[in-house]
């Protein structure tokens, strides 16, 4: 690479960090700090705005109970998805490609129109405020999301292996569980990796749906909105921790999510 | 263990892809069903192995009824043409599976599955996994696995298509060893009649999901009873024109066909005793010739088309406005477009069909064999 290029690259990168980098310096600064004046490096560097989160129930919660629907729901969306794709890229059945792309369509809608039917039906059967209620919702937009990723790994398994497996003696449960899931393991790593980012952005039903119990961290951080103005710092710090399960998620899947582009349905 | 296929027959939607097919495959035996792609081999097989179920007709094993009977409780196995095996398992899991599926024990499975990969000669990738493998010991793993059960019925789909020539003829040569001592059914579809010819047993050929002609493959090759079957049977495709018999004479259809002798010629002999009328010659390309063999044989006055030249062969295209004629030649021929050549063809070589619509129609059938050549008494012949 001559030095121009990696002149430009770093550029661009740099241009890229400069928000995240703001987050993280503010995370470690005073609120005084914060609003006195330019500063690139913390003056007093201090782990203040952490302890809070992390000795504040209402702020730690906030967070379990966001990965607790986000975890959920993955594991719903793919319990959901996987006989739903199988069964779209075996099978030929009356109405297949419309149903298919009828699931798509689901996918179109702004949440904001289902909002009103979820929490009517959610406050009327006791789900309200739970975090079962946000991860069902999310299935909305996850499921259609899944079964469309995975019915092109699927489709990407010749036919006759199954048929194999079938002649062989396999039953379909056992040859679905020990053969088939392990061939399309990249393509269950970016179908998790995909459900667990749309359901953790999300805001507007998962703040609907929950009042105190199962209130995301997304909700929580309006919190630091109060009478002696926004608490900067904290906010900050709390921001900075939201991208952690991300970083962590997208370690595990980065080898599955670069294969899974290059062969499946992304 | 025998199988039987009784008026099968196998419609998608609209299509018929199978034609009320009446097979028996005894014991033991060896059976390639040759045809063209889209001829219905796959198909057939599908229905054999219980992958898909017959519209009509039944299939009965050992005297038993299986049509509805799932894939699962038949004891089958198939090779595909792709490379079919678990990709998450190694090779000696592959192998191995069917037999622990089976419930057998562990000593026995590792007894057999050794057996079978030295047959294979696979015996030193048993720990890999099959992506690490070569297309032809991918292929063999597949072999193996489906061989290692000891099957009732074991179905080949073209496995050798996407194998290179020289593991082709050295798979095609253990097929037939392997199977020599059990008491299997083999069943082995392949569009080439070379292929069809080296494997030997007895041969079915396909055409449009029926059945052309079944038997043994020497009786097959050299008596096909139909024009559509002498047609299947021979590569390059067997060179076929129509002529008229009248009395002691035999005359080209078409005028431009003039040889030396016009295109009238005295009935040959070997053709004597057959009725007047309209009929279609077949003669495979190997027997055609340069140069008259005898006083009788028909000849064609032609111009080259193409000369094809294969290491020492040479197929030689040539035709005229009413015949187009492949000629199969040993050794080296250069010829030069649109030379003007003559071209010979034996009259004991001739295979005679009644043509379509023709006198002897009536009495056989469209396009049916009414005569064919004499058995070659030399042990020359092969594709010949």
């Amino acid at each position: 690479m001559t030095t121009r290029k990696r002149l430009v690259m770093t550029i661009y990168l740099l241009f890229l960090l400069v928000p995240i980098y703001w987050l993280l310096i503010m995370s470690f600064k005073s609120n005084q700090e914060i609003l006195g004046g330019l500063t690139l490096w913390p003056e007093n560097f201090t782990f203040d705005n952490y302890r809070v989160i992390f000795t504040d129930p209402s702020w730690y919660m906030g967070y379990l109970n966001s990965m607790s629907y986000v975890v959920l729901n993955m594991l719903i969306s793919l319990a959901v998805a996987l006989p739903a794709a199988y069964a779209f890229s075996r099978y030929r059945f009356l109405g297949d490609k419309h149903l298919f792309f009828w699931l798509l369509t689901n996918r179109m809608a702004p949440p904001a129109v289902f909002l009103l039917p979820f929490f009517q039906l959610y406050s009327s059967v006791g789900l309200f405020d739970t975090p079962l209620a946000v991860a069902l919702a999310h299935c909305l937009f996850n499921v259609p999301l899944a079964v469309w990723i995975l019915e092109g790994f699927m489709s990407g398994v010749p036919k006759e292996i199954d048929e194999t497996a079938y002649i062989d003696g396999y039953s379909f449960p056992r040859f679905f569980l020990t053969l088939f899931i392990p061939m399309i393991r990249p393509g269950i790593g970016v179908t998790a990796f995909f459900c667990f980012m749309f359901s953790w952005v999300e805001l507007l039903l998962a703040r609907t749906l929950t009042s105190t119990e199962a209130k995301p961290i997304a909700a929580v951080m309006t919190r630091t909105v109060s009478a002696s103005g926004i608490d900067w710092g904290v906010l900050a710090a709390a921001g900075a921790l939201t991208l952690i399960p991300g970083i962590l998620v997208i370690y595990f899947v980065r080898n599955h999510v670069a294969k899974g582009f290059a062969l499946g349905r992304v | 263990m025998s199988l039987s296929l009784e008026a099968v027959t196998r419609r998608v939607g609209r299509e018929t892809h199978i034609d009320r097919v009446d097979l028996t495959f005894e014991p033991g035996s060896f059976n390639v069903l040759l045809g063209r792609t889209l001829s219905g081999k796959t198909s057939l097989m599908r229905l054999m192995a219980g992958l898909d179920v017959p519209s009509d007709g039944r299939i009965v094993m050992n005297g038993e009824d299986v049509t509805g009977r799932p894939v699962r409780e038949r004891n089958i196995s198939m090779v595909y043409q792709q490379f079919i095996n678990y990709p998450s398992l190694s090779v000696y899991d592959n192998i191995a599976s069917p037999l622990k599926l089976a419930r057998m024990a562990p000593e026995e499975i590792r007894r057999r599955v050794h057996e079978i990969a030295e047959m294979l000669h696979i015996e030193q990738f048993l720990a890999r996994q099959p992506a690490e493998l070569s297309g032809g010991q991918q292929q063999r793993t597949a072999m193996a696995r489906a061989l290692v059960k000891d099957a009732d019925l074991v179905l080949f789909d073209e496995p050798l298509v996407n194998l290179d020539y020289k593991l082709r003829e050295e798979l095609r040569h253990e097929m037939r060893s392997l199977f020599a001592t059990r008491n299997t059914i083999a069943v082995y579809a392949t569009t080439e009649p070379g292929e069809a010819l080296a494997l030997g047993g007895t041969t079915t050929l396909m055409h449009e999901g029926r059945v052309l002609q079944s038997g043994p493959t020497e009786a097959v090759y050299h008596h096909p009873l139909s024009v559509e079957a002498a047609k299947l049977y021979s590569e390059p495709q067997i060179n076929l024109f129509e002529a008229e018999v009248r009395g002691r004479e035999l005359a080209f259809s078409g005028a431009a066909s003039a040889g030396e002798q016009g295109s009238r010629f005295v009935l040959p002999t070997p053709l004597a005793g057959i009725e007047s009328g309209a009929y279609r010659f077949g003669i495979r390309p190997s027997h055609l010739g340069l140069a008259p063999l005898a006083d009788d044989d028909l000849e064609f006055a032609v111009t080259v088309d193409i000369a094809e030249i294969s290491g020492s062969e040479t197929f030689l295209h040539v035709s005229n406005d009413d015949h187009s004629l492949v000629l199969h030649l040993a050794g080296i021929h250069d010829f030069a477009v649109d030379d003007a050549i003559r071209v010979y063809a034996p009259a004991h070589k001739l295979f005679v069909y009644a043509a379509d619509g023709g006198d002897g129609a009536e009495q056989h059938g469209d396009g049916a064999l009414i005569r064919s050549p004499e058995r070659p008494t030399t042990t020359g012949g092969g594709l010949a």
